[in-house]
């Protein structure tokens, strides 16, 4: 039987007086790749930080792994990669390698020191996303793309069963991103590493997911992608309220 | 110098405490530049001037506490005042820096206030502001390598934390790190720091020990161990040679240091262009 990672059950939340979600309530099984869709402001950001701890939700309840996400201690199970826009200065003086060393931080333990072959774990992690050539350049270095791979692998390093990423692509080059998303489908397919995935180029990793979400404030579709694909476009655009591409 | 360092426990003092500063002060300056911090430290030190004003005006008051050494009310008031300003820093979202000019001014205010009802400035306060070699007495040393020991526990724990929270606040907070624990440490430890360095180095010019050196040290290193490296290289070599130049020429230290470091920094900036240069020509 499959696990089921992340359970909300009627999970609500605003800033202020704006309601940004609205009785959320949904399951990610272990092994998925869901891909959640959503306008600007439809609340995706909010959810994921919900998801990660970031953010309390003000009313409902959050399960992550079985267990309340409050007391849930294992963090290190989730691997996130946010927007690069907004995730570090570039001018940080670190090598490839020293950043995803740091991916082993939480796995480690206050007051212990990271394991003897935390650099075997580093050049592997790198080369599962093909960065192992860029080990010792810094990461300012890098280009956008280059800077997300090496993202993706300080999350790999921690062994991670759930991947949550934020419109990880934003910034990428448009040749780079196929291959991106083929590199998540791999992590998925071969490792087993289920992926939340928050994203705009919905045709680009159509054929890549096994599961849709769309949100707009509230759930308004969670399934396979099959039963996505056979939604009508006039449904669609009254869950969001003005045109949007269907998926294909 | 040598024989003079043999002799006096004074320049013994001072020259040890210095080799002491030029290890921590860069080795903290690292995190505080790359987290965006620099003007913290600036304002941190005012607020120990404050400290240091006010535990002279006392002493010359009260008769009983005529011995005591500024340092201690300086280093009061300087982890005071870094709680103070991670409240300010919480209380204006938006606007974080805010908080420093509010305890900067504060800090000179207070200090200001203390120093005329001291009736004014006299050679000990002057050594305060700007350093000095020969007011150093072995209870400063003494604290000084207190503070070091306590650097150095935190860095031996949290070293990994504070790299992860440095390079990615959010990522940090996501993976479920105490970050907030880790960040009010390091300020307390900051505080620490800049109280201890302002005997040989001056209050106003504590921050650029921790500055500095690691400017100079960004401009050439390949990743964060090597410019922790250069930063605590540069730093001695500056306290090293302020030290030495202030000793000679009877001059204030906190400016030979500055100097100093200042000069290695535009060495570094003019080399690295160089370098840059030769290497396209080729």
């Amino acid at each position: 039987m499959t696990k089921t990672l992340i359970e909300l059950k009627d999970v609500s939340f605003q800033y202020d007086y704006t309601q940004v979600l609205k009785n959320i309530s949904f399951t990610v099984q272990e092994g998925d790749f869901l891909a959640l869709l959503g306008p600007n402001g439809s609340g995706k950001s909010t959810l994921l930080k919900l998801i990660l701890g970031l953010l309390k939700p003000m009313n409902g309840k959050i399960e992550l792994f079985g267990e309340n996400c409050t007391a849930f201690k294992h963090r290190e199970l989730i691997g996130y990669v946010s927007q690069k826009s907004n995730a570090f200065n570039s001018g940080f003086p670190a090598t490839v390698k020293e950043v995803v060393r740091s991916g082993l931080t939480k796995k480690t333990g206050l007051f212990k020191r990271l394991p003897k072959d935390a650099d075997e774990q580093v050049r592997e992690a790198l080369a599962a996303v093909g960065m192992q050539d860029f080990m010792d350049r810094n990461i300012g270095q890098l280009s956008g793309g280059q800077q997300q791979r090496v993202f993706i692998a300080r999350a790999l390093i921690a062994k991670p069963k759930l991947m949550i990423l934020d419109e990880p692509t934003v910034g990428i080059d448009h040749e780079n991103v196929q291959a991106f998303y083929d590199m998540l489908a791999k992590l998925n397919a071969e490792q087993n590493i289920t992926m939340i995935l928050v994203t705009h180029d919905v045709d680009t990793v159509s054929n890549r997911i096994s599961h849709v979400a769309c949100l707009n404030q509230t759930i308004h579709f969670h399934g396979y992608k099959n039963d996505f694909d056979a939604i009508s476009q006039d449904e669609l655009e009254a869950w969001y309220g003005h045109a949007v591409r269907k998926i294909h | 110098m040598i024989e003079a360092l043999l002799n006096y426990e004074f320049l013994q003092n001072a020259f040890f405490s210095g080799m002491i500063i030029g290890v921590i002060a860069p080795l903290l300056g690292v995190f505080i530049v790359v987290r965006r911090l620099s003007l913290i430290a600036d304002a941190l030190s005012h607020v120990t001037l404050a400290g240091i004003a006010g535990s002279l005006y006392l002493s010359q008051t009260f008769v009983g506490i005529a011995t005591l050494n500024p340092i201690y009310l300086g280093i009061l008031a300087s982890v005071g005042g870094s709680m103070l300003i991670e409240r300010l820093r919480r209380l204006y979202k938006h606007y974080e820096e805010l908080a420093i000019p509010i305890i900067m001014s504060g800090g000179l205010g207070i200090s200001a206030i203390f120093i005329s009802l001291a009736s004014g400035f006299n050679t000990d306060l002057m050594s305060y502001l700007f350093g000095s070699v020969s007011a150093v007495s072995r209870q400063d040393f003494y604290v000084i390598v207190i503070i070091a020991v306590v650097v150095f526990v935190f860095l031996l724990f949290f070293f990994k934390e504070l790299f992860v929270l440095s390079f990615d606040e959010e990522y940090a907070k996501a993976s479920g790190l105490p970050a907030k624990w880790v960040h009010f440490l390091f300020m307390i430890v900051v505080a620490l720091v800049i109280a201890g360095s302002m005997r040989i180095v001056g209050i106003l010019l504590v921050s650029s020990m921790m500055t500095l050196p690691v400017a100079a040290a960004m401009r050439i290193a390949r990743g964060f161990k090597q410019t922790i490296i250069l930063s605590i290289l540069f730093g001695e070599t500056s306290v090293l040679i302020g030290l030495i130049s202030a000793f000679y020429l009877d001059l204030a230290p906190g400016g030979t240091i500055v100097v100093t470091s200042i000069f290695i920094l535009l060495v570094v900036i003019i080399a690295k262009k160089a370098a840059l240069q030769f290497s396209k020509g080729v």
